[in-house]
C-alpha cells in the first residue's frame, strides 16, 4: 500500500469519525465546530478527487459561510437544548432509523459497486468545444457556456434566498439595517485583525475571481472571500448593513442576475439561442457578466448571513 | 489496492447514511440541519466520485459534473440559510425551538 493510498484511507475514516461525531456530540454547539473541522477534511477529499475548484467552493461556502452561520444559531439557541434532549425518541424509533440509515448506506454501496465501467463521461465534448469559448477553465467553460443556464438560475437562487431571510423580519423593522449592531474594543485584537487582514483578504478574493477563466477559481469562491472580509469587519464594529430599503443597495444586489438575463437575452437575437454567444464574443461576453456576478453574490452572501432586519428603524 | 473513486463513494454512502440516522433520530431542528448538510456532502461525494471515474482529455474530473456540484454547494447553502433563519424566527416569536407536536401551548402570535 502506498502512502498516497495510507493518506487517503486514513482522511475518508477521519471524515467518517467527525461526521459521527457531528451526530452524536451532546452539545449543539460542539457539534456545530465538528461540523466546521469535518468540511475543512472535506476540502481535502475534494483535492483528492481532482475536483480543485470544488475543494476552493467548500472550504468558502460549505465549510466556512455555513459554519459561522450554524455558529451563531447554536449560540442564540442554547438556552433551549435542554427542552429538545429531553425529546429525545425512545430506543425503538432510534433502532429503526438505525436500520432504515443502513438500508440507504447498503443501497449506496451496492450502486457505487455496480458502476459502469469505463465511466461515461462529457470530458471529451467539453475539450472538443472548450475553444470556442475563449477560457482555459473548463469548469468555468462548463459554468458560463455549456450551462450557463443552470448559473444564471443559481444566481436568482441566491438572491431568492436572501429575499426569503429578509422576509423573516419583524414588520416593524423592516426598512432597517438588518441583524445586531455589534460592537467591539476599538482597540483590541477583533478590531485589530479586521483592520489588517480585509486588504488581504480583497487580493485574494479578487485573484481567485480573476484566475477563475484559466485555473482553478472563479466568482462564487471569490464572493465568498470578499463576503467574508466585510463580515468580519461588521464584527469588529467597524462596518454596518445599509438599511434593506437602500435603493443602492437593491441596485447592487440585481445588478448581476440582470446583466445575466441581458447578455442571455441578446443571445436569442444575435446568436441564435437564449444565453448563446456569438462567434469570436464569448470571452468578452463571459467576462462581462462574471464582473457584474462578483460584487451581487458578494453583497448577497454576505447580507444573507446577517440575517433579517430586526432594529427599529431609526 | 482499492481505487480512489470506489473508496471515496463508499465514504460518501456512509455519510448519506449519518445523515439520514440523525435526521430522523435529533430532537433540536438546528441538528436536523446539519444532518441534513451531512446528506448533502454525501450526495456530493459520491457525485465527485463518480466525476472521478469520468476522467478524460487531460483533466483529472469530468468538468460537467464538477461545475454542477459547484452549483449545487451554492444552492445548498441557501438552502441551508433559509432553514436556519427560519428556525430563529421561531425562536424568537414563540420563545421554542422544537418540532415536537405537543408544546402548543405558546401558540404563535406574530408580532405587529
Amino acid at each position: 500500500m502506498s502512502l498516497t493510498d495510507a493518506f487517503s484511507i486514513g482522511l475518508a475514516l477521519v471524515v467518517v469519525g467527525l461526521a459521527l461525531w457531528t451526530v452524536a456530540a451532546r452539545d449543539a454547539f460542539a457539534a456545530v465546530v465538528g461540523f466546521v473541522a469535518y468540511g475543512m477534511l472535506l476540502t481535502l477529499v475534494w483535492v483528492r478527487l481532482d475536483g480543485f475548484d470544488v475543494a476552493l467552493t467548500e472550504a468558502a461556502l460549505g465549510s466556512g459561510l455555513t459554519g459561522a452561520m450554524l455558529i451563531r444559531a447554536a449560540g442564540r439557541l442554547r438556552d433551549t437544548e435542554a427542552t429538545a434532549n429531553a425529546e429525545r425518541p425512545g430506543a425503538l424509533i432510534r433502532l429503526m432509523a438505525a436500520l432504515a440509515a443502513g438500508a440507504v448506506t447498503a443501497a449506496l454501496a451496492f450502486a457505487v459497486l455496480a458502476l459502469p465501467d469505463p465511466a461515461p463521461t462529457l470530458a471529451p465534448q467539453v475539450a472538443a468545444n472548450i475553444e470556442s469559448t475563449g477560457v482555459g477553465n473548463p469548469i468555468t467553460a462548463v459554468l458560463m457556456a455549456f450551462r450557463a443556464t443552470d448559473t444564471m438560475l443559481e444566481a436568482i437562487v441566491v438572491l431568492l434566498a436572501l429575499i426569503g431571510v429578509w422576509s423573516l423580519g419583524p414588520d416593524r423593522a423592516w426598512g432597517a439595517r438588518p441583524g445586531p449592531r455589534y460592537r467591539a474594543d476599538p482597540d483590541g485584537g477583533l478590531a485589530y485583525l479586521a483592520r489588517t487582514l480585509p486588504p488581504v483578504g480583497l487580493v485574494v478574493g479578487v485573484y481567485i475571481f480573476w484566475i477563475g477563466a484559466d485555473l482553478p477559481g472563479g466568482k462564487f469562491q471569490g464572493a465568498t472571500i470578499l463576503a467574508a472580509m466585510w463580515l468580519l469587519a461588521r464584527m469588529a464594529g467597524l462596518a454596518d448593513a445599509p438599511p434593506v430599503s437602500s435603493g443602492w443597495l437593491r441596485v447592487a444586489l440585481v445588478a448581476g442576475p440582470l446583466t445575466f438575463l441581458a447578455v442571455g437575452a441578446a443571445g436569442a437575437l444575435y446568436a441564435g439561442a437564449f444565453l448563446g454567444y456569438p462567434e469570436g464574443y464569448a470571452k468578452p461576453l463571459i467576462k462581462v457578466v462574471e464582473w457584474a456576478l462578483l460584487p451581487s453574490l458578494a453583497t448577497t452572501l454576505a447580507l444573507i448571513l446577517v440575517g433579517p432586519p430586526e432594529r427599529d428603524p431609526g | 489496492m482499492i481505487d480512489i473513486a470506489t473508496l471515496f463513494g463508499l465514504c460518501a454512502s456512509v455519510l448519506v447514511g449519518i445523515g439520514v440516522y440523525a435526521m430522523i433520530t435529533s430532537p433540536q431542528p438546528l441538528r436536523k440541519i446539519v444532518a441534513f448538510n451531512v446528506i448533502g456532502n454525501g450526495i456530493f461525494v459520491l457525485f465527485g466520485a463518480i466525476a472521478y471515474r469520468g476522467a478524460g482529455a487531460g483533466w483529472g474530473g469530468d468538468p460537467v459534473p464538477q461545475a454542477l456540484l459547484i452549483t449545487g454547494l451554492v444552492v445548498s447553502f441557501c438552502a441551508t440559510a433559509l432553514a436556519v433563519s427560519l428556525l430563529l424566527r421561531q425562536h424568537q416569536v414563540a420563545g421554542t425551538a422544537s418540532v415536537a407536536s405537543e408544546p402548543a401551548t405558546s401558540e404563535a402570535t406574530p408580532d405587529a
